[in-house]
């Protein structure tokens, strides 16, 4: 245990995991930019079309995996919050905070495709169902970790108290879930998530499979990368740094 | 530690009295954000009651957010907040006697109140009744969960807005059980569901908050 322990705080020092990140990126990127490109083919053209909502349901494979991406991450930060608050990993506070403003954006990407995808179910732009209500709750939450962060100054106590606020988040996004539910329950049913026996065809699930994993790749690269621009300036002052800085603006020159 | 949490309520509660505006201001706030609501819709009977739960339970939220200041404020500017810090008492327990502190002086004259605006909204005598146990069972999470939030924006310079920010989401599932509650009240169904879950959520958040309370000052004040 000791072992494993010490191998993750070495993994999660600032300067290696500079260094692996830089190495993941590509691969994510590369691997989340396939499936997106297979997934948007396969579910604009391949898939047939539905019976009862016509070619208008096509929207589901970019709305859905948005929702549920924008859910994944805010467990994320919440995650990345307690760890960092009880093993003092900076690594993952760097993480929590590198990714609010990407769960805030496929919150919001959730959010406008819901309400063009309700046009023509509805007939109207918003209509407040049960979801459409908690992922606009969800907005608010990433809005206001995202206000609370830039509004301390040390960023050591800004990430601690964004983790307080985001493991508070994470106890009430279940209370409000349900409450909102409770309090409308117009939506349809859930699709996918039924264990037995999904409702949905497979030849619909694929491409919705192929554009969630793309989502989440996307995500690890998105996350890493802008984790990696974090930890330089949070270190700034460190030799490493400036060995990279020096290796890499070399590098331009010749 | 029983003896601390009373030495502070009562240092807390007459602290509250020398300054009478801190209890009467969150207090004429509600009763003026009501009165907003029949001059800007409507003065019709029909349309009043039912927007009236709503409305109401709109304005005693803000109402307690607004007031949040003084849970904490005094106590940080002058240094009092780091000394409660230092003690070797539990700061949770501290933390709690200031919640109740400010739902006395602030929940608990809406709830005295409330029965007048529900009848300036023609809600029928069930109806109030619901009201108030819905604001004695509601106005606790609220400060509850108000004083997360004022912890972690305690140190700011312009906390204000922030602070709604971050528990004006958190505030939903109150306002939404305790305004179905009324309304159902109203049409003579049964709100035994509601004021169950708001119950749970009350001795749930009576649990947690203190102590998330009390994390989150320790942050701010390091």
């Amino acid at each position: 245990m000791k072992a494993i322990m010490k191998w993750i705080y070495h993994l999660a020092s600032p300067k290696h995991f500079y260094r692996i990140a830089g190495k993941l990126i590509p691969w994510f990127g590369w691997i989340a930019a396939i499936l997106l490109i297979a997934g948007s083919i396969d579910g604009l053209f391949i898939a047939p079309v539905d019976y009862q909502q016509g070619d208008s349901y096509r929207i589901i494979f970019i709305h859905v995996p948005a929702a549920w991406m924008s859910m994944f991450i805010y467990m994320v930060m919440a995650t990345s919050g307690a760890i960092a608050l009880i093993w003092k990993i900076k690594l993952a506070d760097v993480i929590a905070s590198s990714s609010a403003p990407i769960g805030a954006a496929f919150t919001f990407l959730a959010l406008v495709t819901g309400s063009i995808w309700g046009k023509p179910m509805w007939g109207a732009w918003w209509v407040w169902d049960a979801r459409l209500t908690s992922e606009l709750i969800l907005l608010f939450l990433y809005l206001g970790y995202m206000a609370l962060e830039s509004a301390i100054e040390d960023p050591r106590s800004a990430a601690r108290a964004c983790a307080i606020l985001a493991i508070v988040g994470v106890v009430n996004i279940p209370i409000i879930h349900y409450s909102v539910e409770w309090w409308n329950t117009l939506h349809q049913g859930a699709t996918v998530t039924k264990l037995d026996k999904p409702s949905i065809h497979i030849s619909m699930l694929i491409p919705l499979m192929l554009m969630a994993f793309g989502f989440k790749l996307y995500y690890v690269a998105a996350v890493l990368s802008r984790a990696r621009n974090k930890v330089l300036i949070t270190e700034q002052n460190s030799s490493w740094v400036k060995e990279v800085v020096a290796l890499e603006s070399g590098a331009k020159n010749v | 530690m029983y003896k601390v949490f009373l030495s502070l309520l009562k240092r807390d509660l007459r602290l509250a009295f020398r300054h009478k505006s801190e209890i009467l201001n969150p207090l004429f706030f509600f009763v003026i954000v009501v009165t907003l609501f029949p001059l800007g819709i409507s003065p019709d009977k029909q349309i009043l009651a039912e927007i009236g739960p709503g409305i109401i339970w709109v304005a005693a939220l803000l109402a307690s957010m607004l007031s949040l200041e003084s849970l904490f404020r005094s106590d940080f500017d002058d240094g009092t907040l780091e000394l409660m810090l230092l003690s070797e008492y539990p700061l949770s327990i501290m933390v709690l006697a200031k919640i109740v502190v400010h739902w006395l002086i602030t929940g608990f004259p809406i709830i005295i109140f409330s029965p007048l605006l529900g009848t300036v909204m023609f809600l029928n005598d069930d109806a109030i009744i619901t009201l108030m146990i819905t604001l004695l069972l509601g106005t606790p999470i609220l400060s509850l969960i108000g004083a997360i939030g004022m912890a972690l924006v305690v140190a700011l310079k312009r906390g204000g807005m922030l602070l709604s920010l971050l528990v004006l989401p958190l505030y939903i599932p109150v306002l939404i059980f305790s305004s179905n509650a009324v309304g159902s009240s109203m049409a003579g169904l049964s709100i035994s569901g509601q004021l169950y879950f708001l119950a749970a959520f009350m001795v749930f958040c009576l649990t947690l908050a203190p102590i998330a309370t009390s994390a989150a000052l320790r942050i701010s004040l390091e």
